[in-house]
């Protein structure tokens, strides 16, 4: 049983991490209908600039968040502006296909020996590692700082999307951009600002990743964003509690899987769960099906 | 003599020009082992793209699980051929027909329920089962210890040479080519036109959905086959997300609903790739890779309906007989989601 409680908060761990790269795939995808496939590498570079901040800029952890989040932001705002605005009334998979371009162009360029090279990097933690034994089970201080910060950024999120004019104007636009545009919004500047809101998000997770599963590489965004999307695809995609609940869930199979039945069918498990989910509920677990319109 | 007929005598002709250039180049030295491969791979992708430019370009299902198609193909018939092998072209034909029956058997089976799914959530669990097909390609070694696992898999006779894949290239165009000229193919159309539309006209759409994705797997499976049997090494992150990636950007850059583009942008994909390692030398391949997505980013954003912008040319494009509504309908269609 303790045992059990002990991966229940490692797929925590896990799974928050991934919660705050589902955000900002959920929240682009809510407003301009793309799988943003460059979010990963986005995710990516964060982790990167964070590990750079604290380990050879000689930056105080949160002031490296905080910087990653700045370049992130400042990456992801560039990217939708030269990469998918000029399709953005093009075809769906124009948009993806450049996402995709994108995506290759900032894993190989960050693999070029000028910028990060590559071959994995061990992270040197800026503090040390502290475990405390709560009734047989442990939890190290990163636990609850993954914990604190991704809860701190959810309400934070929360009150920006539910109480400011800025969420409203992004809440709007989810509808349609074109009744939003009649309504006064601006909506280019919508969308910049959800792709900086996003990749700040992504940027933390980076940093946080980096600590918590202290090796990173220039491909190291792949496989942790195709299993944020598919979390968000799993709570329902365009929805922040559903992005949060996919990725918990996405956690939690995910290190169930490799504790008790075998890490190498981790992925294998995590996705047929998604493709039964999908069975059931073609929107996702909080997704409500829209009615086909002709 | 019509001009359709004239055309399929052009075409006919084209191809025997390629086959015989191709083999004097190889003769006279100017076509040497290392291009020669390059040049059997793009036949082989070409088979594959052509598969998924049926279910995508032509149908409108978006799948991002492509190559574990290619994957099961490729093991299946490496696996019948290394365990076995009596020679001869029966059993090399054997091996390869399963493959793609295999391939075919297995999106039957995740297809019935999966291509329920609509458009994003379609890919997205395609994509899942391609990830899937690559966890249990790595570990198939647990089961069956001839397959490898993550090791990868050799031993299988290589006996696929350049004459057997342009044989079965040609096969899989004019089948292709046939079914989008078919009822088949002109109801995959009307689906992704408007699914609603062609419900309502009496068009099986799930039927017709199916159909599609299994002919365009089993066509995957088939240049899995081919691939077995060209490449002594196979390898499962041969057919993992990446190479299903490469699979949609040539179907997507060649254009939607046109094979000819699917066929100009496979074979040209593949020789841009080899290219670039060739133009940029030892010094500077590390900037392959990002010239390669340069390049995606460029080409999308400058033509963005594709290459070809799903339009046809020569034999591809629909006969006189078939009247100015189905052609327009397959040559002219602006509308590509």
């Amino acid at each position: 049983m303790e045992s059990f409680l002990q991966q229940v908060i490692n797929g925590l761990q896990l799974g928050l991490v991934y919660a705050l790269i589902a955000l900002g795939y959920t929240m682009v995808y809510g407003i301009v209908r793309l799988i943003n496939f460059a979010h990963g590498d986005v995710f990516m570079i964060g982790a990167f600039v964070g590990y750079l901040g604290f380990a050879h800029w000689g930056l105080p952890w949160p002031i490296a968040i905080v910087v990653s989040m700045a370049v992130c932001a400042l990456l992801g705002v560039t990217i939708e502006f030269v990469a998918y605005r000029p399709l953005r009334y093009a075809p769906k998979i124009a948009a993806l296909i450049s996402a995709i371009g994108v995506s290759f162009f900032l894993e190989y360029f960050c693999s070029l020996k000028f910028m990060f090279g590559p071959n994995y990097q061990v992270v040197t933690r800026p503090f040390d590692v502290v475990t405390w034994n709560l009734g047989g089970i442990s939890i190290t201080n990163i636990q609850v700082m993954i914990m604190v910060t991704v809860v701190l950024m959810l309400l934070m999120l929360q009150y920006l999307v539910h109480r400011t004019k800025v969420g409203a104007a992004m809440r709007t636009v989810s509808w349609d951009h074109d009744t939003a545009r009649l309504m006064g919004v601006n909506v280019d500047r919508i969308i910049s600002m959800t792709f900086a809101i996003g990749s700040a998000l992504a940027a933390v997770g980076g940093v946080l990743y980096a600590i918590a599963y202290p090796q990173i590489y220039p491909f190291m965004g792949i496989m942790p964003g195709l299993k944020a999307f598919t979390a968000a695809v799993l709570g329902g995609i365009g929805l922040i509690p559903g992005a949060l609940l996919g990725a918990l869930i996405m956690g939690q199979v995910e290190t169930m899987t490799a504790a008790y039945i075998s890490s190498q069918l981790r992925d294998a498990i995590a996705f047929s769960i998604l493709i039964l989910v999908l069975l059931v509920r073609p929107s996702g677990l909080l997704g409500r099906t829209e009615p086909e319109k002709v | 003599m019509t001009g359709k007929r004239m055309q399929i005598l052009l075409a006919l002709a084209g191809v025997i020009v390629f086959y015989v250039l191709v083999k004097a180049a190889a003769f006279a030295g100017l076509l040497n082992p290392y291009w020669q491969r390059v040049l059997d791979q793009s036949l082989i992708v070409t088979i594959g793209a052509m598969g998924l430019s049926i279910i995508y370009g032509f149908t409108g299902l978006f799948s991002i699980g492509h190559a574990a198609f290619v994957g099961l193909g490729a093991y299946c018939a490496g696996l019948i051929s290394k365990t076995w092998w009596e020679g001869g072209v029966w059993s090399f034909l054997i091996a390869i027909v399963a493959g793609a029956l295999f391939a075919g058997l297995l999106s039957y089976l995740i297809g019935m329920p999966v291509l329920r799914l609509r458009s994003d959530y379609l890919g997205i669990a395609t994509l899942g089962f391609g990830i899937i097909v690559k966890v249990a390609l790595d570990n198939a070694n647990k089961l069956i210890p001839d397959l490898g696992g993550a090791t990868g898999m050799t031993g299988v006779p290589q006996v696929a040479n350049f004459d057997w894949i342009f044989v079965f290239v040609l096969l899989a165009i004019v089948l292709c080519r046939n079914f989008v000229h078919s009822t088949y193919g002109r109801a995959c159309t009307s689906i992704r036109e408007d699914e609603v539309a062609a419900e309502a006209a009496g068009v099986n759409t799930a039927k017709y959905r199916l159909v599609a994705f299994v002919f365009g797997c089993t066509l995957a499976g088939l240049a899995g086959g081919l691939y077995a049997h060209r490449y002594p090494f196979l390898h499962p992150t041969n057919f993992d997300f990446l190479a299903s990636i490469d699979y949609l950007i040539i179907v997507v850059l060649g254009g939607l609903g046109s094979l000819t583009g699917t066929l100009v942008t496979a074979i040209g994909w593949v020789f841009l790739l080899e290219g670039l390692r060739f133009v940029l030398g030892e010094q500077f391949l590390d900037f392959r890779g990002v010239i390669y997505a340069l390049i995606l980013i460029i080409t999308i954003l400058v033509r963005r309906q594709g290459i070809f912008g799903g339009k046809e040319f020569g034999p591809f494009a629909p006969g006189r007989m078939e009247g100015g509504v189905a052609g327009a309908a397959a040559g002219n269609h602006k509308s590509l989601r």
